[in-house]
């Protein structure tokens, strides 16, 4: 059984993605958007990117690619799934997570490291974390200034599992780089299988990286695929 | 052929950054008068059909399915032909 890595046309992180994967011992095959059968994969991850160039929504065509109806099949099960960026407003296009990305409240492309703290271990991303604890991943996007509609979140059974603070840890308004709604970096579901996050943890996984926080949420992924195997 | 014009707003209430960076900017050019600004997306959409009801509702149809997020969005569909 492999991750399946989700390619669109557009996405542009599948290569880091496929390698951070493959440095926790899962086993990362990319799998194109127009595929239909993802019936030999135990878990799924949307990558960044600008799947099919961010038209008319981030994400709104992305959600209707021929792959999502399996991606949806899955997310409903058990099955770990991941978005990464653009992946994580593929996932709430799709509805399968709640609210919604929109252009960063400074209207600026923000590139840059930033920190989050972990706000729960309920999903797959988080699990081998501990709350509180602070990683310091970069952000790349535009459209990641998260919104709902409802307070906290517009599921009402999702839940943060991420946030944007300062390197000690406070959620201070300037520690909140694009505006986010409950400064909310990562969501997960109900059951905790689906999540997804605005940084990029595939590129801080080593040391010469800069960083290596986004390990740990790789590893939690890892050990959720093989906790839903046993 | 039926021609729609389909207007896509943020619903009230939610972030706009690009309204809001707007106002300010109309503010700074001494504009004080400006309330409020918010950025919307105009879609036209040529459509071929048996009659105009049919037309309509395969439009709403496309606006709840596509052209717009219900999660933030709101949609007006005005027939201009």
């Amino acid at each position: 059984m492999t991750t399946a890595v989700i390619v669109f046309p557009g996405t542009n992180c599948e290569q880091d993605t496929e390698y951070a994967l493959n440095m926790v011992g899962l086993d990362a095959e990319l799998v194109w958007h127009r595929d239909t059968d993802l019936s030999g994969a135990d878990s799924v991850v949307l990558p960044g990117g600008f799947a099919h160039g961010d038209y008319l929504r981030t994400g709104a065509i992305a959600r209707f690619s021929p792959i999502m109806k399996e991606v949806e099949r899955l997310a409903a099960t058990d099955v770990p799934v991941l978005g990464i960026c653009n992946g994580f407003q593929v996932l709430c296009e799709a509805g399968i997570l709640g609210g919604a990305l929109v252009a960063n409240q400074d209207l600026k492309f923000i590139c840059k490291p930033v920190t989050v703290r972990v706000a729960s271990t309920d999903s797959v991303l988080t699990a081998a974390a501990t709350v509180g604890q602070v990683l310091r991943i970069p952000l790349n996007s535009y459209e990641g200034n998260y919104i709902t509609q409802d307070s906290p979140l517009q599921n009402g059974d999702d839940h943060v599992i991420l946030r944007y603070c300062d390197t000690d840890g406070s959620l201070t308004a300037a520690a909140n780089p694009n505006g986010s709604a409950h400064a909310i970096a990562g969501i997960a579901n109900s059951r905790g299988n689906v999540a997804g996050l605005m940084p990029h943890p595939e590129r801080a996984i080593e040391s010469i990286l800069g960083s290596a926080d986004g390990r740990v949420l790789f590893e939690s992924f890892a050990a959720s695929v093989s906790a839903v195997k046993a | 052929m039926y021609t729609f014009v389909i207007q896509v707003d943020r619903k009230p209430g939610l972030s706009d950054p690009e309204g809001a960076t707007t106002a300010r900017a109309l503010h700074d050019l001494g504009f004080t008068g400006v309330e409020h600004v918010s950025f919307g997306r105009t879609i036209t959409i040529d459509i071929d059909a048996e009659n105009s009801h049919d037309a309509l509702a395969t439009v709403e149809s496309m606006c709840a399915k596509l052209l717009a997020n219900p999660v933030i969005e709101h949609y007006t569909i005005d027939a201009t032909s």
